[in-house]
């Protein structure tokens, strides 16, 4: 089975999010940059899938060179080659069509992205993915097990889920459920040096959507602690008037 | 031109979210002075549908065809292009609901049109370009939004944008598109869903709790006080790695982010990547034993006390307050 597993580099969780150029660029200063962590987890049920030879695991990211760090550590968690499209990643857009140019053709019988990514937020990838490719799509799965050309999945919906079938080629966006993270061990990390990473150009794509300028949330008043549960009740009732 | 928008069902029932997005349209065709056409695909009654005159609704395209009774978001996505495409529509809105995050990214792929996702405001227009604002950095940030597309696709976040009437009367009108066979290759074999719980991501108030509460035993008494307010139950991503709560139920950065009128946090200590997910709430109440805690720095009200002592008074309370 030959997987492709895209990951995108983000802010490590613990970033404060700031903005310069009169809010109108993210702040990079002094930022750490992790696996976006749904990533880590479509990456771990790859590298699962294929273990024992079962398959290969390519990881693909669209980025700058220094993204190559956190390539490389999906290397060592176990993927076995890797591709940078050599590019700032503008947007879902942008991104999706860098991706689907290089599978195109290259007979991929899954294609993991992660829920979403943790700075964007867009949960646009997979779908976009899925429509580039002429591929069905599951966005977001709580649960992903294959059987022979089948995929089953588990999607995430308001208040439960569905259960799905589909036969393989197919997109799905990973979230928690579907495997555990695997943390590199020593040898994976010697080993993912000499792991090729091959570097491609980007292809054109037409700009759809920009950013214009960021917002930092308005902070809240100071909290008012109360010391019985009666005068929060009336305070919920009278004046914030939310119950 | 027109504005369209696609009214997602749940079971042949429109929600809240449904309603906020035929709102949320209406307010976009008034703004443009456009007309507002809403589609519906599935089995929905025509009883259901004409709800959504209450907001403006005046067209409601039908696409009740057998095959699409289920959901596939492929073959959806084809329909709600086709749609937009017979109605000449400038903007599509969806909502930004876990089927929508499947769907809207698709319909702007066949529409050449730019995403807008997960938009809390209404836009605003600079000629032909559309602004729109939405969280980022897993709500830690907003990002205002340029979207210069001829046709422009926006998901509503849930719980963002207040349900204004405007009635009307909706006709209701049956459409039929061609579906591609290969567009509908997933099969949905079950839908498992706790009909008596309320669905997070959509809930107006939220009882979350955290590993404070030692352990899963202890969650009878964070489910009672969600059920006296209506509420959905959440928890901390420890609580949901530690298998004491569904991780269905997980908020922060790396899970669910919901933006309630009410998020109540018991126990929980208001780390960064939890607060990521929860500070949109419009009102936080904290309840935590360590006055130092984190997490009443971003509160609106707080109660530095034991939760085994709180939790069963405040239900008590609330209970009092609701029956008189
Ligand atoms: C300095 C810098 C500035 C940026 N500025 C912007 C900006 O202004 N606007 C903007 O939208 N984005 C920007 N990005 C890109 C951002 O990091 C995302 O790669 C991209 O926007 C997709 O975001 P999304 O939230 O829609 O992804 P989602 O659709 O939420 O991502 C889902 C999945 O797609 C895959 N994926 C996402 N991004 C990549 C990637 N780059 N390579 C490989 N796989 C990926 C991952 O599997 C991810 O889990 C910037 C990145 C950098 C480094
Ligand atoms: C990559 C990454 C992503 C993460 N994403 C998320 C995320 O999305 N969501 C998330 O929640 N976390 C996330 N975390 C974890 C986060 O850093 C914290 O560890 C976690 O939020 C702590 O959970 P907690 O508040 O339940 O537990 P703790 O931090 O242990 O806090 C327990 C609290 O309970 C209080 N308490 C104890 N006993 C009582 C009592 N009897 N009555 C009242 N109060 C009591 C304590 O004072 C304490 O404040 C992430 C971490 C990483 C590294």
């Amino acid at each position: 089975m030959k997987i492709l597993v895209c990951i995108s580099n983000v802010p490590d969780t613990t970033s404060k999010i700031t903005f310069t150029n009169d809010n109108t660029v993210f702040n990079t200063a002094g930022i750490q940059y992790i696996i976006n962590p749904y990533d880590e987890i479509a990456l771990a049920k790859a590298v699962e899938l294929a273990e024992g030879g079962k398959g290969t695991v390519t990881v693909i990211n669209v980025g700058d060179a220094a993204t190559e760090p956190t390539i490389r550590k999906a290397l060592a968690i176990g993927a076995d080659d890797a591709v940078r499209v050599n590019a700032q990643p503008r947007d879902a857009w942008f991104v999706a069509n860098q991706i689907a140019n290089y599978a195109k053709g290259q007979g991929f019988d899954l294609i993991l992205t992660g829920r979403e990514s943790i700075d964007y937020n867009g949960a646009q990838v997979a779908a976009l993915l899925g429509e580039l490719l002429d591929l069905p799509s599951v966005s977001i799965a709580k649960k992903l097990v294959i059987e022979g050309n089948e995929a089953n999945i588990d999607r995430e919906i308001e208040g439960g889920k569905e259960v799905l079938s589909v036969s393989l080629p197919v997109v799905v966006g990973t979230a928690e459920g579907v495997a555990e993270p695997k943390i590199p061990n020593m040898r994976g990390i010697m080993g993912a040096r000499s792991k090729p990473l091959q570097v491609v150009e980007p292809i054109e794509v037409p700009v759809l959507a920009s950013i214009a300028r960021y917002e930092s949330p308005a902070a809240r008043g100071a909290v008012k602690l109360v010391d019985d549960v009666d005068q929060l009740v009336q305070l919920l009732h009278g004046e914030a008037k939310v119950i | 031109m027109a504005i369209l928008v696609y009214i997602e069902n749940t079971d042949g029932g429109l929600k809240k979210s449904a309603f906020e997005a035929a709102a949320y349209a209406k307010a976009i065709a008034d703004q443009k002075g456009d007309t507002l056409v809403a589609l519906s695909i599935g089995d929905v009654a025509d009883a259901e549908l004409q709800k959504l005159g209450k907001y403006g609704v005046t067209k409601v395209l039908n696409a009740s065809q057998a095959n699409l009774k289920q959901f596939v978001n492929k073959a959806y996505a084809a329909i709600i292009a086709a749609a937009a495409k017979q109605e000449q529509a400038s903007v599509v809105v969806l909502s930004n609901s876990f089927s929508g995050k499947g769907l809207a990214p698709r319909v702007a792929a066949k529409l050449d049109a730019g995403l807008a996702d997960g938009a809390i405001s209404l836009p605003s227009w600079n000629g032909n370009d559309m602004e729109v604002k939405k969280t980022a950095f897993s709500n830690k940030a907003f990002a205002t939004e340029i979207i210069s597309s001829p046709v422009k696709v926006i998901s509503l976040s849930p719980n963002a944008y207040e349900l204004k009437e405007s009635p009307a009367s909706a006709e209701i009108v049956p459409f039929t598109a061609d579906v591609n066979a290969n567009d509908l290759s997933v099969v949905l074999k079950e839908i498992v869903r706790a009909t008596d719980k309320i669905s997070l991501p959509e809930a107006e108030i939220v009882v979350s709790a955290g590993r404070g509460l030692k352990g899963p035993e202890n969650w009878a008494m964070v489910e009672e006080l969600a059920d006296v307010l209506g509420a959905a139950t959440a928890c901390s991503k420890p609580v949901s790695d530690a298998g004491w709560r569904p991780h269905s139920e997980h908020v922060g950065q790396t899970g669910i982010v919901v933006s309630p009128n009410l998020y109540i946090a018991i126990g929980i200590s208001g780390a960064i990547q939890h607060l990521a997910g929860v500070s949109s709430s419009k009102t936080i109440v904290v309840i935590n034993k360590d006055p130092e805690a984190p997490f009443f720095k971003v509160a609106d009200y707080g109660i530095v006390g034991d939760a085994f002592e709180v939790v069963p008074k405040l239900t008590e309370a609330i209970r009092n307050l609701k029956n008189n």
